[in-house]
């Protein structure tokens, strides 16, 4: 197996046996991305320097025997030391990141003219978390500009490929994120998803995503686009790493205002769950109304019958449930967060960082000029609809129904959940489309969302696991949903799905 | 809605925005797409419903007061596009 294979708890093991250095990995992953990212287009930034120099410090704190193999800690010479300052679950594993999250001296741009050469003199709580676990951090990786988008073509520097087929698009807005995993060029990243930006990639690009609820990661230093509706999540070659990741990045950050000051379980004894009892007693909810879906593709509905007969044979009972809202959620979703977004894209003026426009003769025309030449169309687009929709005679018929409409939407899924642990459908009517084919077509690209986007509305969690293929070999996921911070049971039901399909160790022939 | 390209000319005023000459007819096409979409939020029953604004959790935030260290002007204005000493520069703003 070679090195560029690993998961995080297999590149674990292997350095802690000292079977290969954090060094090596890292090499591993420059190699790859050397190889394979001129064509598919996943990074934004590489950091090599940065990441060789992080990865010889993490071999020589894993030679002096600081080293916590599965939160055992594994020290040769350490007995004397407090364990508990001396943590590094995540010590010598390179880790990419969505480009909207903020890196002390690396260049943020939110794929983004507007903030080409933006450099944040700060780490996002996220960034911070990882470095204090021994990550170390070997790029940016490309997106829909700002988030905003389901494709990474709305990208401002370039499009990103999906490795299966680069004909293709991965997905979006974290395309770029779920591509690098796909493609073996980075073993775990981090993504951001605001209607379904983690799990709709991790879908097209045959790998693991999760949207933990609203609250559980903080949000500081994340470059918000609608900030009610942005969660930070993992996106990884299985669940397991999923679960390894949310241990690290979740908890209560004072910075973040709305980040959930509530117990965090160790996610990876979902897993033992499974191992000991399997999914019985677990009851899954199917949305009738999801399944009347217009433009549901035969293939996804084929892999979801299927992954849905897998649960069943593992014990979970299936429930008909209702989300009576479905036929609003778009709309509602389409108010939101365009208007969230009109106001978090008003920082962007060209007075404190990023671009500015120098031939303007006043400050009006300042902003006017530097947002026009910084903003690509998808984003003006949203600051137009958004500033109409909050726009004095418009806001009780838009952002007011919206709001009243999304409490509508958490109400049906708190019924829901009186029924069942998960509720489970596809992530999005149909695989990865090909590149180019919604692009001048906006509304189509929005209504693919339909089936995530009704979670960041209730603030619930939501977990992308690879359960089949299209005819033509593209990947497909199915999407297991859960109450309000039972991540657990999204990692249970998740991971007794891919250990019994047995597809997660399939990866694009590239 | 269907919104002219005099509508959307004015909204990007709103926002700050200069949509470019060859992108108004598109966008006043799209937009009007996307609002029209959007109008069947008319037909939604949202009587006796609530209003959702967040999805955090409904608790009031407090912190203590403290004084803490600032980055200094150098920091905090290296990414500023125009500088004059500690400040932002803008275009003149009063004749």
């Amino acid at each position: 197996m070679d090195l560029y294979e690993l998961t995080i708890s297999q590149a674990q093991t292997g350095l802690a046996k000292r079977e290969f250095s954090s060094l090596d990995l890292v090499n591993a992953m420059l190699d790859r991305i050397e190889k394979l990212d001129g064509d598919i287009g996943a990074y934004i930034t590489i950091d090599a320097d940065g990441a060789r120099e992080a990865a010889i410090e993490a071999d020589q704190r894993i030679a002096n025997g600081y080293y916590l193999l599965k939160h055992e800690s594994f020290t040769n010479n350490g007995s004397n030391l407090d364990s508990s300052n001396y943590r590094y679950p995540l010590l010598g594993i390179p880790i990419a990141l969505k480009d909207l999250l903020c890196t002390i001296g690396v260049k943020t741009t939110c794929a983004s003219k507007i903030l080409e050469n933006f450099v944040p003199q700060y780490d996002a709580t996220v960034v911070s978390m990882l470095k204090n676990a021994g990550a170390i951090i070997i790029g940016k990786t490309n997106l829909d500009e700002f988030a905003m988008g389901s494709s990474t073509e709305n990208s401002g520097f370039h499009i990103t490929r999906n490795p299966w087929d680069r004909e293709h698009v991965p997905g979006g807005s974290s395309g770029g994120s779920a591509a690098a995993v796909s493609a073996r060029m980075c073993i775990a990243a981090l993504g951001t998803d605001t209607g379904g930006s983690i799990r709709q990639p991790a879908s097209h690009c045959g790998v693991v995503g999760i949207k933990p609820t609203y609250g559980r990661v903080s949000r500081y230093g994340l470059v918000s686009y609608a900030s009610s509706l942005d969660q930070i999540g993992p996106i990884t070659k299985d669940v397991e790493d999923s679960a390894i990741l949310l241990n690290v990045i979740c908890g209560h950050d004072p910075l973040d205002s709305t980040s959930a000051n509530i117990e965090i379980p160790d996610f990876t004894s979902a897993l033992e769950l499974f191992k000991n009892y399997g999914l019985k007693g677990m009851k899954a909810g199917i949305p009738k109304e999801f399944l009347s879906v217009k433009g549901l593709d035969p293939d996804v509905e084929t892999a979801f019958n299927n992954a849905k007969d897998t649960l069943e044979k593992l014990g979970v009972e299936m429930v008909e449930v209702s989300l009576p809202q479905t036929d609003y959620a778009v709309a509602a979703y389409y108010v939101i967060a365009p208007s969230e977004a009109s106001s978090n894209l008003a920082r962007f003026d060209g007075v404190r960082f990023g671009l500015r426009d120098n031939s303007a003769n006043d400050l009006i025309d300042m902003y006017k000029k530097t947002k026009s030449k910084g903003f690509g169309a998808e984003v003006q687009r949203r600051i137009i609809t958004g500033t109409y929709a909050l726009s004095a005679g418009y806001y009780d018929a838009y952002y007011g129904r919206a709001t009243r409409v999304r409490a509508m939407i958490r109400d049906d899924f708190t019924r829901a959940f009186e029924k069942c642990d998960i509720i489970i459908s596809p992530v999005a009517p149909t695989p990865a489309f090909k590149i180019g084919e919604n692009i001048d077509d906006p509304l189509t690209m929005y209504l693919t969302d339909i089936f995530t986007l009704s979670t960041n509305m209730a603030g619930l969690p939501g977990i992308s696991v690879p359960c089949g293929f299209s005819s033509k070999g593209l990947p497909i996921g199915l999407q297991i949903m859960a109450n309000s911070f039972d991540e657990m049971a999204l990692i249970r039901a998740g991971y007794g799905l891919e250990q019994t399909l047995a597809i997660k160790d399939k990866f694009p022939n590239i | 809605m269907k919104i002219t390209q005099k509508d959307v000319e004015y909204i990007a005023h709103l926002a700050r925005l200069e949509v470019d000459e060859t992108l108004v007819d598109k966008f006043a096409e799209q937009i009007s797409n996307i609002l029209q979409y959007i109008d069947k939020l008319k037909d939604a029953d949202v009587s006796g419903a609530g209003l959702m604004a967040g999805a955090a959790l409904q608790n009031n935030v407090f912190r203590e007061d403290i004084v803490k260290k600032s980055p200094g002007p150098d920091v905090t204005l290296s990414n500023a596009p125009e500088r004059h000493e500690d400040f932002y520069t803008v275009p003149r703003v009063v004749g």
